[in-house]
C-alpha cells in the first residue's frame, strides 16, 4: 500500500524502458511510413547555424562549401523537416516533464564537482558531439537509431563508434559522474 | 502504400505537421524514459544504469522488425526509404568524437533538447555547444573535406555486408537485444548508483 502511494507521488518515477522503447519504435516506423525517413536531432542546429551565418556574413555563407549546401537548398535552411521535428522534441519533452512533475530549473551535477565545471564540460560535450555528428552524417538519432531501423551499415558503424568511443574515454572523465 | 509524402499520396504541406507530431512523440518517450537527465544517460558507460541500452535496442529492433512487416503486407515500399550512405572513415572518426562528447557533456543532441525543455541548465549549455560545434565544423570543413567524402559505399545494408538475409539479421538483432536485457541487471546489481 505504501509502495503504491509512493509510486504515484514520486516525481522521479520514470516509465518502463521497454514500453518506451516500443513506443519510440512505433514513432520511428511512422516517420518512415509518412516521410520516408528516420528521426534526427543534430541536423537542426546545423541548419540554424547556416541560417545565422547567412544573415551575419552572407558572402561567406554562399562561398562556404558547407553552409551553402543548406543555405541554397530549395526551401532554405529554416523550412526543413528536421527543424520542425526538433521543435516537436522540445514540446514532447515538456509535455512529459509537466505530466510527471519534473519541470525544474537546475544544473544537475555530481556533488563531487561544481556546477561551473559541469557547465564547462556540457559546453565542450555539445561542441564535440555536434562536430562528430556533422562528420559522421548523423548523431545517435539520425545515424545510429534511424540507421538500425533500416539496417544501414553506416548507421550501425556509427553506433558502435559512438558507444565504443564513450566506453573508451569514460575512465578519464569518471570524476564528472561517479 | 508508404512512404506517403515522398510518393505524393498525401500532400507535401503535411510534411512539417507530421514532422512536428513525430517530434512530440520522440521527445515524449525520451523524457518519460528518463533521458532528460545526464545521470541516467551516462550510467551506460559506468555500469550503474542501462536504461539507454534498453530503450535504444527495443526501439531499434521494433522499428527494424516493423518495417519488414510493413513491407510484407505491402504497406511500404522499402526501396524508397532513406538509407544514409556509408563512409567508413567519417563514420568511425565522427562516432569516436561523439563518444568523447557523450562522456564529457552527458547528453547527445536529441536528449539535450528534451532535458533543456524541462529546465536543465546543463542541457541548455550543451545545446549552445551544438551551435558552436556546427560553426566550428563549417569553418574547418575545407580541412577535412577530402577525408569525410572519401570511400562512399552508398546506402549499403548491414545484412548485405554480412552476407545474411534481412529477416535473419533482424532475428539475430532481436536475440542479441534480449540477451543483453537479461545480462545488464547482473552488472547493475554490482555497481553502486551515484547518489544525487
Amino acid at each position: 500500500m505504501e509502495k503504491e502511494v509512493n509510486k504515484r507521488t514520486n516525481p522521479k518515477k520514470y516509465k518502463n524502458p521497454y514500453l518506451m522503447g516500443v513506443l519510440l519504435g512505433f514513432v520511428l516506423i511512422a516517420a518512415f511510413y509518412f516521410s520516408g525517413r528516420g528521426l534526427g536531432a543534430s541536423g537542426a542546429p546545423k541548419r540554424v547555424m547556416a541560417a545565422v551565418v547567412e544573415v551575419v556574413a552572407p558572402q561567406h555563407a554562399e562561398k562556404s562549401e558547407f553552409y551553402s549546401k543548406y543555405v541554397k537548398s530549395a526551401r532554405g535552411p529554416w523550412k526543413d523537416w528536421l527543424n520542425f521535428e526538433v521543435l516537436g522534441v522540445i514540446i514532447g519533452g515538456f509535455i512529459s516533464g509537466t505530466l510527471s512533475g519534473r519541470l525544474k530549473v537546475k544544473v544537475e551535477h555530481s556533488p563531487k564537482i561544481t556546477s561551473r565545471k559541469r557547465l564547462a564540460f556540457a559546453l565542450i560535450g555539445g561542441i564535440l558531439f555536434e562536430y562528430g555528428a556533422s562528420m559522421a552524417r548523423g548523431c545517435t538519432s539520425g545515424a545510429a537509431l534511424s540507421g538500425m531501423a533500416v539496417l544501414a551499415t553506416g548507421g550501425l558503424v556509427t553506433m558502435f563508434a559512438i558507444f565504443g568511443g564513450a566506453y573508451l574515454f569514460a575512465y578519464f572523465f569518471r570524476k564528472l559522474w561517479i | 502504400m508508404g512512404p506517403l509524402i515522398p510518393q505524393g499520396i498525401i500532400g507535401p504541406e503535411w510534411d512539417f505537421i507530421i514532422a512536428l507530431l513525430l517530434g512530440i512523440g520522440f521527445g515524449y518517450t525520451l523524457e518519460a524514459a528518463g533521458f532528460s537527465s545526464s545521470k541516467n544517460l551516462v550510467g551506460l558507460f559506468y555500469g550503474y544504469d542501462f536504461v539507454v541500452l534498453r530503450v535504444f535496442f527495443t526501439a531499434g529492433a521494433t522499428a527494424a522488425a516493423g518495417i519488414i512487416l510493413f513491407d510484407y503486407f505491402g504497406w511500404i515500399d522499402i526501396g524508397r526509404l532513406y538509407v544514409q550512405p556509408t563512409y567508413w572513415g567519417a563514420a568511425i572518426v565522427g562516432g569516436l568524437i561523439m563518444g568523447l562528447g557523450f562522456v564529457t557533456g552527458g547528453f547527445c543532441p536529441g536528449t539535450s533538447f528534451t532535458a533543456a525543455s524541462i529546465g536543465k541548465i546543463d542541457a541548455l549549455v550543451f545545446v549552445g555547444g551544438t551551435f558552436v560545434g556546427s560553426f566550428l565544423y563549417g569553418e574547418t570543413y575545407p580541412l577535412f573535406k577530402n577525408f569525410v567524402n572519401s570511400g562512399n559505399e552508398g546506402g549499403i545494408k548491414v545484412y548485405d555486408s554480412l552476407g545474411m538475409s534481412r529477416g535473419f539479421f533482424t532475428f539475430l538483432l532481436i536475440l542479441i537485444a534480449v540477451g543483453m536485457f537479461y545480462a545488464v541487471p547482473l552488472i547493475e546489481k554490482r555497481v553502486k548508483k551515484p547518489d544525487y
